[in-house]
């Protein structure tokens, strides 16, 4: 009996989760899902007031290792629009989006970046292998050039021309985003991420994902999510365009400071940190990082390793390492206490931290790391 | 030969407090590894390290981030989750191995629920899973208590714990401790997974207590023997994953439990009792 009654219950509140999410649909703002705190701060830049964003992965969360609850599925069936990272961060997303029967289209905001293999490991022999990329990297400096120099010229060219924003800049040759953005399903745009991987024959996954350690990426995420929200909501156009525009300006300037902070950093410099989040920032900026553990945070540190960090600390006269937000503190500080250095603070690479924290937006923890970097490090 | 055998703790603080952490975690898990294998309990601990997570989740609630809470909110979860089976299978027909399913995966399941209604998505068991190379004070202390209190009470329970495992029915006969005992020893098992956990980083802290006594099980027959040579398998497997882990790049926690599964497949191989090569050939030593 109570068995039953239970399952009557249970029917009778699906049902009303069911038809609460009608008159959801029928709002008038948009209703986002991005998949962590990150992508949500950049697409909440862009959509303004006409968007609520909800974020499935909070603030101090895991991207890597996310494990999705129903409500989860739940936010993603509710929602308008869904945006992802790309470049497989979000391992677990595809399962839940398939789950939750959500009709919103998948945006990857990292579709057409230039996207950095994930060599695995934080040794150092990687840092070689960035520099088989200088040439594509200094082609991205000179597209930030262009963007500081001629963003007023920039404008009325993106606002009549979406399709090729970003396009052109990366020599990616694809030719059908256009098409997407108009017809706007997400077949397209799995077909459309699919390709993106396939240009450099590289395997699903072989990617570094954390693309937004470069200021030059997140310029494209901006350009991604205005375009994305135009072709789903093409009232909005002005309003997102202006908003991406307003966001790419505060983003440019942060791009110099970040050029700024790091030109002033004494030579050789060397960020010691937990995993190895900052590829891009090192492609970036020109500034080399290393850690114990790899891109993931799922891995396991090796003797060999933490050994080879402790030398080069004493041997490079390294006055400091840092912590990281969602990483085990515990193995840096053991590498400090050896190497005898302080742990110079934290910094955050793969999520925000809450709202009143010291990175609470995508902006603010960027600024917060390459201070904390010029204060641990400077002279 | 010293350099490459003795160089790196010689040479680096973290490898000392590495090495130190891993003999003295094998100091205590090898016996209680041989008595859980004697027992027909190997795969507890398995299912214990799942056990503690509600009493972790619930150390994080209360005090956030903080290692000593979860490590004592999942040393309750995992004595409560052994004694309880322990009770039911001496108190009803379910066996061990059904009891203990039993319980460990309630408790597995209230602690997914506990994190999940924190609405938290750090990983708990991530916070409490220290690695070998990352013990600090605290954790170093922390297994050196557990060691020693192992020890003292082995040694105080010794005779009961060996009569309990070759003839529980005789113990039972003449004594009252046979149950008393058992929970006992339960506890020693959780205390043991916790300090592995702080030390070897993943579930395969469980395999510093089971692999060197499956080793030992091939050289001795008797309990006594193959503690020792347990003990001793688990601390030279500590070393020598060290070292691999030093010299050849191998991530610390699972090269030292590769060391002890080399070691066991070669006893399963070559050792004395009933070892697969030992076995094929004619017996020349009882002509002798």
């Amino acid at each position: 009996m109570l068995h039953r009654r239970n399952i009557i219950t249970l029917l009778a509140g699906t049902m009303l989760v069911g038809a609460s999410s009608i008159p959801a649909l029928a709002q008038e703002r948009i209703q986002a899902v991005a998949t962590f705190s990150i992508v949500g701060d950049i697409v909440g830049k862009v959509g303004g007031e006409r968007l609520d964003v909800t974020t499935l992965v909070g603030p101090d969360g895991d991207g890597h290792v996310y494990s999705p609850s129903p409500a989860d599925a739940r936010r993603l069936a509710e929602g308008d629009i869904v945006f992802t990272n790309g470049l497989l961060y979000e391992g677990w997303i595809d399962r839940l989006i398939a789950s939750s029967g959500t009709q919103a289209p998948v945006v990857a905001v990292a579709d057409n970046i230039d996207a950095i293999p994930d060599g695995g490991h934080g040794d150092a022999h990687d840092d070689h292998g960035h520099d088989d990329h200088g040439h594509d990297h200094d082609d991205h400096g000179h597209d930030h050039d262009h963007d500081h120099d001629g963003h007023e010229h920039d404008h009325g060219h993106d606002h009549d021309d979406h399709d090729d924003h970003g396009h052109d800049d990366h020599d990616h040759g694809h030719d059908d985003h256009g098409h997407d953005d108009h017809g706007h399903d997400d077949h397209g745009h799995d077909d459309h991420g699919h390709d993106d991987h396939g240009h450099d024959d590289h395997v699903h996954g072989e990617f570094d994902p954390h693309a937004w350690q470069d200021v030059g990426n997140v310029k494209v995420y901006v350009a991604n999510i205005r375009d994305a929200l135009i072709a789903h909501d093409p009232d909005g156009a002005e309003l997102y365009s202006s908003n991406a525009e307003a966001y790419i300006t505060e983003l440019a300037a942060l791009d110099a400071e970040i050029r700024e902070a790091v030109a002033a950093l004494p030579e050789g410099a060397l960020v010691i940190t937990s995993h190895d989040a900052f590829r891009y920032f090192t492609h970036a900026y020109d500034l080399e990082f290393d850690a114990p553990l790899g891109t993931s945070t799922e891995v396991e540190a090796t003797a060999r390793d933490v050994a080879r960090l402790i030398g080069t600390i004493r041997a490079n006269d390294i006055r400091a390492v840092f912590a990281e937000s969602l990483t085990d503190a515990r193995l840096i500080e053991q590498i400090a206490r050896e190497a005898g250095v302080p742990v110079a603070g934290t910094l955050y690479s793969d999520a925000l931290s809450p709202p009143d924290g010291p990175a609470g937006t995508y902006i603010d923890m960027m600024r917060h790391n390459i201070s904390l970097i010029s204060e641990g490090l400077g002279s | 030969m010293f350099d490459a055998l003795i160089g790196p703790f010689i040479q680096f603080d973290f490898m000392r407090r590495a090495l130190f952490g891993a003999l003295v975690l094998a100091l205590g898990a090898g016996p209680v590894g041989v008595f859980l294998m004697l027992r027909r309990m190997s795969l507890t601990g398995d299912a214990m390290a799942h056990a503690i997570l509600p009493g972790a989740a619930i150390g994080f609630l209360i005090a956030g981030l903080s290692l000593p809470a979860m490590t004592l909110g999942g040393l309750t979860a995992g004595i409560v989750v052994a004694v309880l089976s322990g009770l039911v299978t001496r108190y009803t027909v379910l066996k061990e191995d059904a009891s203990l399913a039993a319980f460990y995966l309630l408790s597995l399941a209230l602690g997914v629920t506990i994190v999940s209604l924190r609405g938290s998505s750090v990983d708990l068991m991530h916070v409490l899973f220290g690695s070998v190379l990352a013990l600090d004070d605290a954790a170093l202390i922390l297994i050196a208590c557990i060691t020693s209190v192992t020890l003292l009470i082995l040694a105080a329970t010794y005779r009961g714990l060996v009569m309990e495992c070759v003839d529980p029915m005789y113990l039972r006969s003449v004594a009252r401790i046979g149950t008393p005992l058992h929970l006992v020893f339960l506890g020693l098992v959780v205390l043991n997974l916790v300090g592995g956990f702080q030390a070897l980083g993943t579930l395969l802290a469980v395999g510093l207590m089971m692999l060197p006594a499956a080793t030992a099980r091939f050289w001795s027959a008797d309990v006594t023997m193959m503690v020792i040579i347990a003990v001793a398998t688990g601390m030279f497997s500590g070393m020598g994953g060290l070292l691999l882990s030093y010299h050849h790049g191998l991530p610390a926690g699972p090269a030292i439990i590769l060391v002890a599964g080399i070691a066991y497949l070669i006893s399963l191989f070559l050792g004395r009792e009933s070892g697969l090569i030992r076995a094929a050939l004619p017996r020349r030593h009882l002509e002798a």
